[in-house]
């Protein structure tokens, strides 16, 4: 339902909940189901509600047994190691602990509130254990908890943007909010905090990164520019996580600057060689399957000149990866294909020489690390090093897609907040706001969600026990 | 196979043609597949990376616009992709079914306009009234009216003409989709999935996104099963009738508890409450997710298959009243102009997606 903030702004709200993506709907349900009031601010217009949430296709659960979709078992040791290895240890094992073992009553719980499971997705088989994938996507995941919410008397506002949560000591007191450029203040008695990262905000990118970020472009929502955690920080809620840092992933170079999601991926890398502005190879292509590397190879192309790079193929790789959205360039001759994609062609012609020259014979098979290696080149191609010299030649460019940044707000194992006195009385967080505390660096495939589920309903519950 | 990427489309460029556009739209459906569990058409394209004009009018009459894709999709305007896959495909759908028509022309008229068929209903009535009053009548009930020769003469080209009609346009469907030769398994296959209207059904039996929005419901189906087995019931009355009339020399009326009775008075009813229904929910779902060009059409079709049925029960109803003449002339003429306008009306509906429900048992056999 959406209402008319100035009205809106005459009650005194049991929980206000700042966010309109899944951590957001989760701690807006949880709340609701307890009775007390809820008023749900989502920054975004109603078509683009749900933030990055909307773009999500799966989320990753720990199951002892067959789970719902999810066959096999995945144990809390098993999803606690794959964390371990993609943070490189730079997690929270408490909160991660947590996150992992409430991950599989929380599988249930979104089917209770209107969330529908597949089995995983053509392409992505190698997830059908551990990770739960949504029917329809995450639009269908956020369209089914607004319902939920709606029917459970919660109430959403539209563009509305939070500029300022109001605190007094150790409690939140008000929000400011602006919607169609007029600012209401609402008042309420817990606040649940939900509005995603900052990559959003290209400056912002921009000074904590490098200017070079302003190349980069935004897979995700428009609207996550980290307003409210700026406004928190700037009153001394204690943060985790790298302030400079943000993920990023190697994503068709000519994606919308926002919102281009997951069609813009591109997994032609391995049986390419890649190449920057200059006509130059890098790093290794084949070094790894692609879901181990493609994150990655956002920060390498981020490290080129121009934040650039191409990746090249002949016809024999062309059906070898899931389509790309945008056609790939393609000629006859690589100095056709250096022409199109705007690279030297001399010096494109040089490096393919170079690299068909120094592949070996040997079987060439795609499914896996195959050891089909370069010798003698510098960088080497280690899996899939087979010559590009059967045309059509195609070309793809690469730019950084950044996911998510990884500065957010401290919490406890009760997803509470802490200011400069300490835990604050009424003020919970949760989803992106605060996975920096588990996601120190790295991205762990569908643990975003996991993280937004388990924290957003911890908050909900919190947050609702304490207006009880 | 190696891409020809002269087929592959710009997905920030426009269609200039609702198949160009199906095309670009279908395009980037293949790069996502969140949409995989809703129905066929999502499977269908995952199968093939470029896609022939002819893919897409296969595509596009396997989709039933169940609309939950695009509910589901994060592409939808504002987002520079437009995505709209329901109405996408629901233009190249209509628009293949005037092409493919025999003869031409008459698609064009009567697929968009609800006047138009209001008008062709209006002829049937006509001729009915001038075929009872003018033509030689003979024995007992209806045939006290109007003869049964008199209504065979009618009746037989009305019914199997538009049978021809829609043979020609299914040959030429069947020629522009690539089909091969139809097997036993192809039609057991599609018969499941039409019986069940499985791509109506979310993937999941939960229903279909359209009179409620991003709501599941399932009322859309349920009133199109009563449409669908409410007409088939009242086609087996009608056949039921004709054997025993040749067959058994047993002519009509027919008792309440003879066979066309017992098949046509439930066939009669569900086809009047299935096709309100069909109406009403129409009246609630979001025009711009369809064809928008063809809603008048299809609304009046909707409401044509409820006054056939309709007209039948009153007719029944009313046996050996003095209305029995008007309201068989209402009754026939409706069914008159019904049966008449199957290749140039939303009926055709029904054969073009069972012809794609077989192509597509056909590709996914030789997929698998
Ligand atoms: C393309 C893409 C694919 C992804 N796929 C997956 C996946 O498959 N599985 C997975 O687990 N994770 C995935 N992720 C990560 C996942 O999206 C996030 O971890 C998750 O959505 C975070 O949820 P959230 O509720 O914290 O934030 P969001 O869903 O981003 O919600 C933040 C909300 O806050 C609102 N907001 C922002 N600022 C304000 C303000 N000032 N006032 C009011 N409202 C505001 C926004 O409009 C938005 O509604 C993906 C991310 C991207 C970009
Ligand atoms: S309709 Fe949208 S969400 Fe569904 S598969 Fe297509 S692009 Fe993806
Ligand atoms: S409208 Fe329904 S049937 Fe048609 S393509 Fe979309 S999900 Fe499939």
């Amino acid at each position: 339902m959406t209402d008319d903030l100035n009205r809106l702004s005459a009650t005194r709200w049991d929980v206000v909940v700042v966010g309109g993506g899944n951590a957001a709907l989760c701690a807006a349900i949880e709340v609701a189901e307890t009775g007390a009031s809820v008023l749900m601010l989502e920054g975004a217009p109603e078509t683009y509600r749900g933030g990055n949430s909307r773009h999500t296709r799966n989320f990753r659960c720990k199951h002892d047994a067959p789970l719902s979709v999810l066959t096999d078992a995945y144990e809390e040791d098993e999803f606690f190691d794959d964390l371990m290895r993609v943070t490189k240890g730079k997690t929270d094992e408490h909160l991660a602990r947590l996150a992992i073992r409430k991950s599989e009553e929380a599988l249930p719980w979104m089917e209770a509130h209107g969330v529908r499971f597949q089995p995983s997705l053509s392409g992505t088989l190698s997830l059908g254990r551990t990770n739960a994938f949504f029917l329809g996507g995450g639009k269908a995941l956020v369209n089914a908890y607004y319902n939920t919410a709606a029917d459970l008397g919660v109430r959403v506002v539209y563009e509305a943007q939070v500029r300022h949560v109001g605190i007094e000591g150790r409690r939140f007191t008000h929000v400011e909010v602006e919607k169609d450029g007029v600012t209401h203040r609402i008042e309420g008695r817990a606040i649940v905090l939900a509005a995603g990262g900052f990559q959003g905000d290209i400056d912002w990118l921009a000074r904590a990164w490098g200017e070079s970020a302003r190349n980069f472009l935004i897979r995700g929502t428009p609207y996550n520019k980290g307003v409210v955690l700026r406004d928190m920080l700037d009153q001394g809620a204690e943060s985790v996580g790298d302030p400079t840092q943000c993920h990023a992933v190697a994503i068709d170079g000519r994606a919308p600057k926002y919102d281009g999601g997951i069609v813009t991926r591109l997994d032609c890398v391995p049986f390419s060689v890649v190449v920057n502005r200059d006509g130059d190879r890098f790093y290794d292509e084949g070094e790894d399957v692609w879901p181990k590397r493609y994150a990655i190879w956002g920060r390498l192309v981020a490290a080129q000149p121009e934040q650039v790079a191409y990746s090249i193929i002949d016809s024999r790789s062309i059906d070898l990866f899931m389509p790309s959205v945008y056609p790939p360039e393609s000629a006859d001759t690589i100095d056709g294909l250096a022409q199109k994609l705007g690279l030297p062609g001399a010096k494109l012609r040089e490096t393919v020489e170079r690299f068909n020259a120094a592949c070996t014979d040997g079987s060439f098979s795609p499914q896996e690390l195959d050891g089909l290696a370069t010798t003698g080149i510098e960088p080497a191609k280690t899996n899939w090093a087979r010559p590009i010299a059967e045309p059509p030649f195609y070309g793809y460019v690469l730019r950084p897609g950044v996911t998510f940044t990884y500065l957010g707000l401290r919490v406890d194992e009760t997803a509470r907040v802490t200011g400069p006195e300490g835990r604050y009385d009424n003020i919970w967080t949760a989803g992106e706001m605060m996975a920096g505390s588990i996601l120190g660096q790295g991205y762990l495939a569908g643990f975003g969600m996991t993280i937004g589920t388990v924290f957003g309903r911890i908050a909900g519950q919190e947050a609702a026990a304490h207006v009880a | 196979m190696s891409l020809d990427v002269t087929l592959q489309t710009d997905p920030e460029s426009f269609g200039a043609d609702a198949t160009d556009e199906a095309r670009r739209q279908v395009e980037i459906c293949n790069a996502c597949r969140y949409c995989e569990g809703y129905c066929s058409v999502f499977p269908a394209i995952t199968r093939q990376k470029v896609f022939a004009s002819g893919d897409i009018t296969q595509l596009a009459n396997l989709c039933h616009n169940c609309r939950g894709c695009y509910y589901a999709c994060q592409y939808t305007e504002p987002h520079e992709f437009a995505l709209n896959l329901p109405r996408a495909l629901a233009e190249v759908r209509t628009e293949s079914w005037d092409r493919l028509a025999w003869p031409g022309g008459l698609s064009e008229t009567f697929q968009k306009s609800g006047v138009a068929l209001a008008g062709a209903l209006v002829a049937g009535f006509a001729l009915m009234f001038f075929a009872i009053s003018a033509l030689p009548s003979g024995g007992e009930g209806f045939y006290a009216h109007l003869g049964h020769t008199a209504m065979v003469a009618i009746f037989a080209p009305a019914f199997l003409l538009p049978l021809a009609a829609m043979g020609v346009s299914l040959t030429r469907y069947w020629r522009e989709v690539g089909g091969t030769r139809v097997t036993w398994a192809d039609l057991r296959e599609a018969g499941a999935s039409a019986g069940r209207l499985r791509n109506l059904s979310g993937g999941q039996g939960q229903g279909c996104n359209f009179e409620e929005g991003d709501r599941y419901t399932d009322r859309r189906r349920q009133m199109h099963q009563l449409v669908l087995y409410g007409f088939l019931l009242c086609f087996a009355s009608t056949s039921s009738g004709t054997i025993m009339h040749y067959v058994f020399g047993m002519e009509a009326p027919y008792a309440w508890y003879a066979l066309p009775k017992l098949l046509g008075v439930p066939g009669g009813v569900m086809l009047t409450v299935g096709a309100l229904g069909l109406a009403w929910l129409r009246t609630k779902a979001d025009p711009e997710l369809g064809a928008p060009d063809v809603k008048g059409g299809q609304m009046g079709f909707v409401l044509l298959l409820a006054f056939v049925g309709l007209s039948g029960l009153v007719l029944y109803a009313a046996t050996g009243t003095a209305a029995v003449p008007l309201l068989l002339a209402l009754h026939l003429g409706s069914v008159l102009a019904l049966f008449l306008l199957i290749p140039y009306s939303k009926m055709a509906h029904g054969f073009y997606r069972f012809a794609a429900l077989v192509r597509e048992a056909q590709i996914a056999r030789a997929a698998s």
